[in-house]
């Protein structure tokens, strides 16, 4: 398939989905795309520090919580308007990913993973234990204001939240695939691939490694606020270690390093099993045998991550081909 | 002064419980090098075959008490062993030659299909072992009624865990396993078949970890599906506290993160027990990420 016929099918793909909500699709299917858009970005915020970065990182439910919670305390405490909390939501988690990752973050792939799992059980016990007495126990927050957009109103239907999430989703995919393409990027993809490597050519791996880690906290903050303001409550079972797995697992069916394959990976694991009711208990036993199966016969994931290519001057292109 | 025996006996007995448990993860970590995910999962299943017999099949009406748990507790250890034994033939072996990313993905993959496995057999609510199974008694220790059960826990796992150390350490297969730990290639040179020291191996820890599942259904009464990931998540910083790979290392991580837990609960705070145990893992693994012997786990940066 040349590019331009690529481009212009994945133009097509997202016109056709952005007329969706016109085209009669209930409020039930649209809830389940919106989950399946909070879901994307959220992993597609983890793929920078687990696709890219090659960081086993499961605690990301942790930095969406910071995220939902800083929104849900300014604004039914201090009254500010929901879309004014997003950065500060955002910041909130970056400054928390910062942290805790920077003691941690030299430590090999497995450990850290249990420490991260550590990390999310600990904010979630927080959270329950009433921390600061402001995260309201295991009942959470409640009666979070819906958001207003200057010029638009207030958004309240399924369908306004489909194109502020989805909207949230391109504008991030847009914006991760600079990233990703950037020097800063490449060097995330030389430390996932060899360390040793990496840092014998100057990159500083740690610092990498770090920023990766807060960039991604930053994203999940600021979907942690999407997330506050469409639900409208939040309580620490929203942000459990099933979560974090629930992304892992996204990013890594998928195929870590790949934003289309992330996508993919949200519509499969979340979006699949509403279309299978049955399937619905029996889902997480279903993915668990999947990532075993993936990791035997295909552990790039369903859509592997594309190395950079570049183009042989013209002398030896004919002569390479 | 009774509020401090009370916990250091409860304790020594949850933390010996941890301490079986942890053994299963420092087995396979020190002949494979990798963090065995589904060990939690693999406990859980022991405790819920233990229910199974106990309850559902009513060994007890057939044999009497005493003879009906250690039936059960063989019988669990067995089943537990195979369960062990097919996860390493379908989830880890195909992957030996590959990266450890994708044997650590596997190992994830296998927990959560255990785990869901076992509550869509068992059921997502909380299951009770037979009330009485040890009788409700007291001894009486420094002017403190300790109940039997505590001390029964604790010696049971003690007397499992000297049987292991000896194993381990006087007998032929004991020797190939240090062996194929120490160096795989030399141990296969020398003649020791690798391969069947590692099958063993995820025989012999998951039957640990099934019996603790047993323990710990007799000892709180209740089991739950997804305990194994909490349970998990403790016997791995016991193993870490000891110094992963290292077998004595993780009965001595056991029983001190036992001593810690129920000292955290009782002088700092009950609500604040399981997030303890994270920040002594988290400290553990950035101070000294050796443990109390050997293993190290961080890469020089």
């Amino acid at each position: 398939m040349s590019d331009k016929t690529r481009q212009a099918l994945i133009t097509v793909g997202v016109l056709l989905f952005l007329a969706l909500p016109g085209m009669g699709l209930g409020s039930y299917w649209l809830d389940v795309l919106n989950q399946v858009g909070l879901y994307a970005v959220l992993s597609l915020s983890l793929n920078i520090i687990l696709g890219h970065a090659g960081m086993f990182h499961m605690g990301h439910a942790a930095f969406f919580a910071v995220g939902a919670y800083v929104t849900a305390i300014l604004n039914t405490v201090y009254h500010v308007p929901v879309m004014a909390t997003l950065p500060l939501a955002g910041l909130a988690a970056g400054v928390f990913a910062l942290l805790v990752a920077s003691p941690i973050i030299h430590l090999r792939g497995d450990y850290l993973l249990v420490v991260t799992i550590g990390i999310v059980e600990i904010v979630r016990i927080a959270l329950i234990n009433n921390v600061f007495g402001l995260t309201g126990g295991s009942n959470g927050i409640v009666g979070i204001q819906r958001p207003d957009l200057p010029g638009l109103g207030r958004l309240t239907a399924p369908w306004h939240f489909f194109y502020l999430i989805w909207g949230f989703v391109a504008i991030s995919m847009f914006m991760f695939e600079y990233l990703e393409n950037s020097r800063y990027g490449r060097a995330l993809k030389f430390i996932r691939e060899d360390v040793v490597a990496a840092e014998g050519v100057g990159i500083n791996t740690a610092s990498c490694k770090l920023s990766a880690f807060v960039i991604g906290a930053i994203w999940a903050g600021f979907t942690g606020t999407i997330y506050a303001t469409q639900m409208r409550t939040i309580s620490p079972g929203s942000f459990s270690y099933w979560e974090s797995v629930v992304l892992f697992m996204i990013v890594i069916l998928g195929g870590r390093g790949n934003q289309w394959g992330v996508l993919l990976g949200s519509f499969l694991v979340i979006g699949l099993p509403e279309l299978f009711r049955g399937l619905q208990s029996s889902r997480m036993l279903f993915f668990g045998a999947a990532l075993v199966v993936m990791m035997i016969f295909r552990p790039q994931g369903l859509i592997p991550s594309r190395n950079r290519r570049y183009k042989l001057p013209q002398p030896y292109a004919d002569k390479y081909k | 002064m009774e509020v401090f025996i009370q916990q250091t006996t409860n304790g020594l007995a949850v933390g010996g419980i941890y301490a079986l448990i942890a053994l299963g993860y420092t087995m396979v970590y020190g002949v494979l090098k990798l963090i065995n995910f589904a060990h939690g999962d693999l406990f859980a299943l022991g405790a819920y075959l233990g229910f199974t017999l106990l309850v559902s099949f009513g060994l007890a009406g057939y044999v009497g008490m005493v003879s009906a748990i250690l039936i059960c507790s063989l019988m669990v250890m067995v089943f537990s062993g195979l369960a062990g034994y097919l996860l390493e033939r379908v989830a880890y072996r195909p992957l030996r030659n590959s990266d450890r990313i994708s044997a650590v993905v596997s190992a994830l993959g296998a927990s959560i299909f255990f785990q869901n496995a076992i509550m869509l057999v068992w059921g997502a609510q909380y299951r009770s072992y037979p009330a009485g199974i040890i009788p409700n008694l007291t001894i009486s220790f420094a002017g403190q009624n300790i109940p039997l059960i505590r001390i029964f826990v604790l010696v049971a796992s003690v007397v499992i865990m000297l049987i292991l150390y000896f194993f381990i350490n006087r007998t032929r297969i004991g020797m190939a396993i240090r062996a194929s730990a120490i160096d795989q290639g030399a141990a296969r040179l020398m003649g020791i078949d690798v391969r069947s020291v590692i099958a063993l191996v995820f025989i012999i820890g998951p039957a640990l970890g099934g019996l603790a599942g047993v323990m710990v259904g007799i000892y709180y009464g209740q089991i739950n599906f997804n305990m194994g990931q909490m349970y998990g998540l403790k016997a791995f910083t016991a193993a870490i506290i000891g110094g992963i790979g290292n077998i004595p290392g993780a009965m001595l991580g056991g029983l001190l993160l036992g001593l810690v837990e129920a000292f955290g609960a009782a002088y700092i705070s009950l609500a604040w027990r399981d997030a303890i145990t994270f920040i002594v893992l988290i400290l553990i693994l950035v101070v000294r990420p050796t443990g109390i012997l050997r293993e190290r786990v961080a890469e020089k940066l």
